[in-house]
């Protein structure tokens, strides 16, 4: 059976899952420059060793609220390279890494918001807790860029 | 591809590019024998090339044009535009067959017959020449030939009275090769020449070879992105440097910084390019012009080697193509027309490049006709480029930029080398698009030259850089004009009209931006009685200033991308890294100026809105006319305003040519003397005296006024009627108070023939109705101000068609004024219409007696009362 490491991390009260080849590296975002006019999804932009980083803000792009408590929890970003532009989604915590089974992904409930069944590629049980594991590259792209919902 | 193909193909396109451009030299000097054996030598190479890899339809043709070059090599044969043009056929046909090599990897199917048998005609034609006795007519060697050498028939040879085959020379041109050969050893010399020309060919090849590399782009660009890290890195180590006193590192320091700046330096070499190399093709694009244009063009190329940024390169190219093709088609004159203006028959285009701080200067010029200025003001006129008004007050320079606007071409006629609907203001796009600037100077009969102004490169530009609250952005320093403080206590004051900002700066009315509204940012509201940093910006014609908090200063930046997501923001064109590590947005000023562009129609749309709602409320809901209105202050402390269709022309006269007169001050305006009034303020005595030119029929008056302000178009509504002499009432215009003047008033103290009195008005209680038939725009213009001052409803129409059109769309009219100078009669009758009339010798109501004019709509009115009165 074919098995592939997770990079799970916390956007509000979710634990989500990346595949670890798609990560580049996870960096804490600082100097962040906000990009007026833009929509509120992009965080801002950041140097990030000599290179300009994109920052997309995870928990707007998910239609969730703003972080109300700023207390120990603070901002991590994880850095994906795609078509040769640098970008860092916002997350708030790190997890860790889980080899997890491609048989145990499960289907999306049908009932989840349109906005997260686009990034959702499916969804796996944990012992604890579900993991869903996300499609970065619908996530970095703009709300625009999603289909409506077929059903 | 093949690694041995992929290179043969690259080698080979350069080795065409250069034959290309040395054959046009070579016909324009054929005894340059350095540049033929070059020619020869790239031919001959590419022939042994495509031997060695086997593309044998590539190797006959090369081996055909070669045999051409030879003769022409060994003075066996004249070098005439028909045989160059053959040569020239070949090397397109070498490159249609690279082309095809370069998709497909193999040579495309067919084969070069017609054009092979060309060449061997056309080299055949030596073989009569170095023979001792030549055969009259060399026999056609090929019937199939489907294509004909450019010239080949149409040649007259006078010596043989007919004329000449294809290939064929004239015996006067025999004569002239006879007399011009060296002798008969030229045969046996050839194998000898062409031997040491192989030689010299391998030997120059390896000096090339062991100097030069070929690098793939990509390879080059990303050592420029690691450079650029590398710069950011050394900075950020500098300035900790700075605020550190321990100097263990300071040694070493100082030396990476110096290396950095060096390896900066050499990798920016790198991507540079001579700009010749964007020239390449224009020596055939001319040669080829002239030729279809029937014209004699030289090109002459000064700053070859003048370089810059191959990615600037290429975006330069196609515009200098499109230039020089206009300059061939419509700068330079034939040469019949060039002998009669008394120049030489050959037109030069001059193409010059040269470096000027930091940037690139093309010109383009020739020495053709210039640049009509009447045509063109009357082709602006006539597409609506501009009204006529404003083409009168424009200067020559002013008319002659007219061609950079969309949509104009001064062709008369489209050729196929320009005119094709592109025109002057894609070039004008294109280049602005890299940030560069374009602008001409032209003088009837002595040509016409356009001035390119282009950043170096892309990558790093010179950049301002200015705060709003507590972001920075970098603006290009390109489109920055200069720096204004203003304020209400400094000499360059803000103003506001309707919401919109102004900055009186140096007599002109600039438009103000907030850089916080375009980037919607909020900021603490901006108040006018603080200090403002005013950036003067200039994009293509607009000119407008940005407002900013702060101005820091100039850095050199490295433009970085943005992702592809944000790159639909057209306000910004980059992102940038600053010394302290710090990332900004780098304005772009084209999309800067898009937004205040939109930001005034908003201001516009808002008017209208206005003025639709205040019609809507009132009682009549008629729709109201927006009228053109010439604003200029003149004396008193309000702006003035008449309307603009009034005015013939705007003049800036010499004020020392003034000369009293008993009636007061006159001028000589073209021809004539031109009595001078004043608007309100003093007729000045020396320097310039701004003059509103009116004319009617032969009779010109001035009107003098301190300053022309402005050109608004509004909708005229003179809300009171004033005592004071000479002013019709006040009215909003663009959302400042402004005396509508009596024009009549000013025109009859400057000539009594104009013989209008001023009167008071009595205003109207209750708005009536007036429709106000009147044939000529001028009293039209004239009496609607004269009769809404005094309270009623105007409605003009200029004949009876329209005149009818509002009657019978149902409106009432109290009162009707009829033109009884109008050639025809209107069809409406009754108590409450008025004739008027310019004459005084008729019963009709003089039109230019204000006083007797409003009596009789006031006399008609009572009595339409009475009537209505008497029927209740």
């Amino acid at each position: 059976m074919s098995t592939r490491e997770f990079v799970t991390f916390r956007i509000g009260e979710q634990l989500f899952g990346v595949s670890v080849s798609e990560i580049h590296d996870v960096f804490r975002p600082a100097g962040m420059t906000p990009v007026p006019l833009s929509g509120s999804e992009i965080a801002g932009v950041l140097n990030l060793r000599g290179r300009i980083v994109t920052a997309i803000d995870a928990r707007s792009r998910l239609g969730l609220k703003k972080d109300a408590k700023t207390g120990k929890s603070q901002t991590l970003a994880i850095g994906v390279e795609r078509g040769g532009e640098s970008f860092g989604l916002i997350i708030d915590e790190i997890g860790e890494v889980v080899r997890l089974d491609e048989n145990a992904l499960e289907q999306n409930p049908v009932n989840l918001d349109a906005t997260w069944s686009w990034v959702s590629r499916g969804v796996c049980r944990l012992e604890d807790r579900l993991l869903v594991i996300m499609d970065i590259d619908r996530m970095l792209a703009g709300a625009s860029a999603e289909e409506p919902a077929a059903a | 591809m093949d690694d041995l193909l992929s290179e043969f193909l690259t080698e080979t396109a350069e080795s065409l590019d250069v034959v290309d451009v040395e054959l046009v030299r070579f016909e324009s000097d054929p005894s340059d024998k350095a540049t033929l054996n070059n020619i020869f030598r790239l031919v001959h190479t590419i022939k042994g090339t495509c031997g060695f890899i086997g593309l044998p339809r590539l190797e006959s043709i090369a081996h055909a044009g070669e045999t051409l070059l030879g003769k022409f090599r060994d003075g066996a044969l004249p070098v005439t535009a028909a045989s160059v043009s053959l040569v020239l056929a070949s090397i397109d046909r070498i490159k249609m067959l690279l082309a095809h090599l370069a998709d497909a990897q193999v040579e495309p199917v067919g084969d070069d017959r017609d054009l092979i048998a060309q060449l061997e005609r056309a080299a055949e034609g030596s073989g009569a020449i170095v023979a001792p006795a030549p055969p009259p007519k060399p026999e056609p060697v090929i019937v199939s030939a489907p294509e004909q050498p450019p010239e080949g028939e149409g040649q007259w040879d006078a010596d043989q009275g007919r004329f000449l085959r294809p290939g064929e020379v004239s015996l006067a041109d025999l004569e002239a090769a006879f007399l011009s050969a060296e002798g008969p050893e030229v045969r046996e010399t050839k194998p000898a020449t062409a031997a040491a020309a192989i030689e010299h060919d391998e030997e120059k090849k390896g000096g090339i070879g062991a100097n030069t590399i070929r690098v793939n782009v990509n390879v080059l660009e990303s050592l420029m992105t690691m450079v650029s890290e590398l710069v950011l890195t050394r900075n950020q180590l500098m300035q900790m440097l700075r605020t550190s006193n321990d100097s263990e590192f300071k040694g070493p320091l100082q030396r990476l910084s110096g290396i950095t700046a060096e390896l900066q330096d050499a990798v920016m070499k790198t991507r540079m390019q001579p700009i010749g190399s964007a020239w390449k093709k224009l020596p055939r694009i001319v040669r080829d012009a002239s030729q279809d244009l029937c014209k004699k063009i030289d090109l002459v190329m000064e700053g070859e080697g003048t370089e810059l940024d191959r990615q600037v390169l290429e975006l330069i190219k196609d515009p200098l193509t499109h230039m020089i093709r206009n300059s061939c088609d419509h700068g330079v004159e034939r040469p019949a027309e060039r002998a009669a203006a008394g120049k030489s028959d050959n037109g030069t285009i001059r193409l010059r490049a040269y470096h000027e701080g930091g940037h690139i200067i093309v010109e383009v010029s020739d020495d053709g006709a210039g640049l009509s200025t009447e045509r063109i003001r009357r082709k602006a006129v006539e597409k609506g480029v501009i009204d006529g008004v404003e083409a009168m007050a424009m200067t020559d320079a002013q008319v002659h930029r007219l061609i950079f606007a969309p949509g104009f071409s001064t062709a008369e006629k489209v050729t196929s080398i320009s005119g094709r609907g592109v025109g002057m203001d894609v070039v004008k796009t294109n280049v602005e698009q890299i940030g560069g600037t374009i602008d001409l100077k032209s003088r009837q009969g002595s040509g016409t030259t356009f001035v390119i102004k282009i950043p170096l490169t892309l990558a790093i530009i010179s950049a301002l850089i200015v705060g709003v609250g507590e972001q920075r952005f970098a603006l290009p320093q390109l489109s920055v004009l200069e720096l204004v403080r203003a304020g209400k206590r400094c000499e360059h004051k803000i103003e506001v009209i309707n919401a919109s900002r102004v900055l009186r700066l140096r007599d002109r009315l600039l438009p103000l931006v907030s850089l916080a509204d375009v980037l919607n940012l909020i900021v603490d509201p901006f108040n006018e009685n603080q200090l403002a940093s005013v950036v003067v910006m200039q994009v293509g014609e607009t000119r407008f200033g940005l407002i900013v908090d702060e101005v820091f200063d100039t850095e050199e930046i490295v433009v970085k991308p943005l992702a592809k997501r944000l790159g639909a923001l057209s306000e910004f064109s980059g992102a940038t890294i600053l010394g302290d590590g710090a990332v900004i947005m780098i304005l772009d000023p084209n999309g800067i100026s898009r937004s205040v562009a939109s930001m005034e129609r908003s201001v516009d749309r808002l008017l209208e809105e206005q003025a639709a709602a205040s019609a809507a409320a009132g009682a009549a809901a008629s729709a109201a006319a927006r009228t053109s209105m010439l604003l200029f202050s003149a004396g008193g402390e309000l702006p003035r305003a008449c309307p603009l269709s009034l005015v013939t022309r705007l003049e800036d006269l010499d004020a020392s040519r003034f000369e009293p007169t008993a009636r007061g001050l006159v001028v000589q305006y073209r021809g004539r003397l031109m009595p001078l009034a004043s608007a309100g303020g003093e007729i000045k005595r020396s320097g310039r005296q701004p003059v509103l030119v009116f004319s009617q029929g032969e009779s010109v008056i001035g009107l003098a006024v301190d300053r022309i302000l402005d050109i608004v178009e509004d909708v005229l509504d003179i809300q009171l009627s004033d005592a004071s002499p000479g002013v019709l009432g006040t009215a909003v215009l663009k959302g400042a108070s402004t005396e509508i003047i009596d024009l009549g008033w000013f025109l009859a103290k400057a000539d009594p023939d104009w013989a209008v009195a001023a009167a008071q008005i009595e205003a109207q209680r209750g708005r009536k109705r007036v429709l106000l038939i009147e044939s000529h725009p001028f009293f039209r213009n004239l009496l609607a101000p004269v009769v809404t001052a005094a309270g009623y409803e105007v409605t003009i129409a200029a004949n009876a068609e329209e005149a009818k059109a509002s009657l019978a769309a149902g409106q009432a009219f109290d009162v009707v004024l009829t033109d009884a100078d109008a050639p025809q009669t209107y069809p409406v009758a009754g108590p409450n219409v008025i004739a008027i009339s310019s004459r005084t010798d008729t019963q009709a109501v003089p039109k230019s007696d204000r006083h007797a004019l409003l009596d009789a709509i006031a006399r008609a009115v009572r009595q339409s009362e009475m009537e209505v009165g008497e029927a209740a």
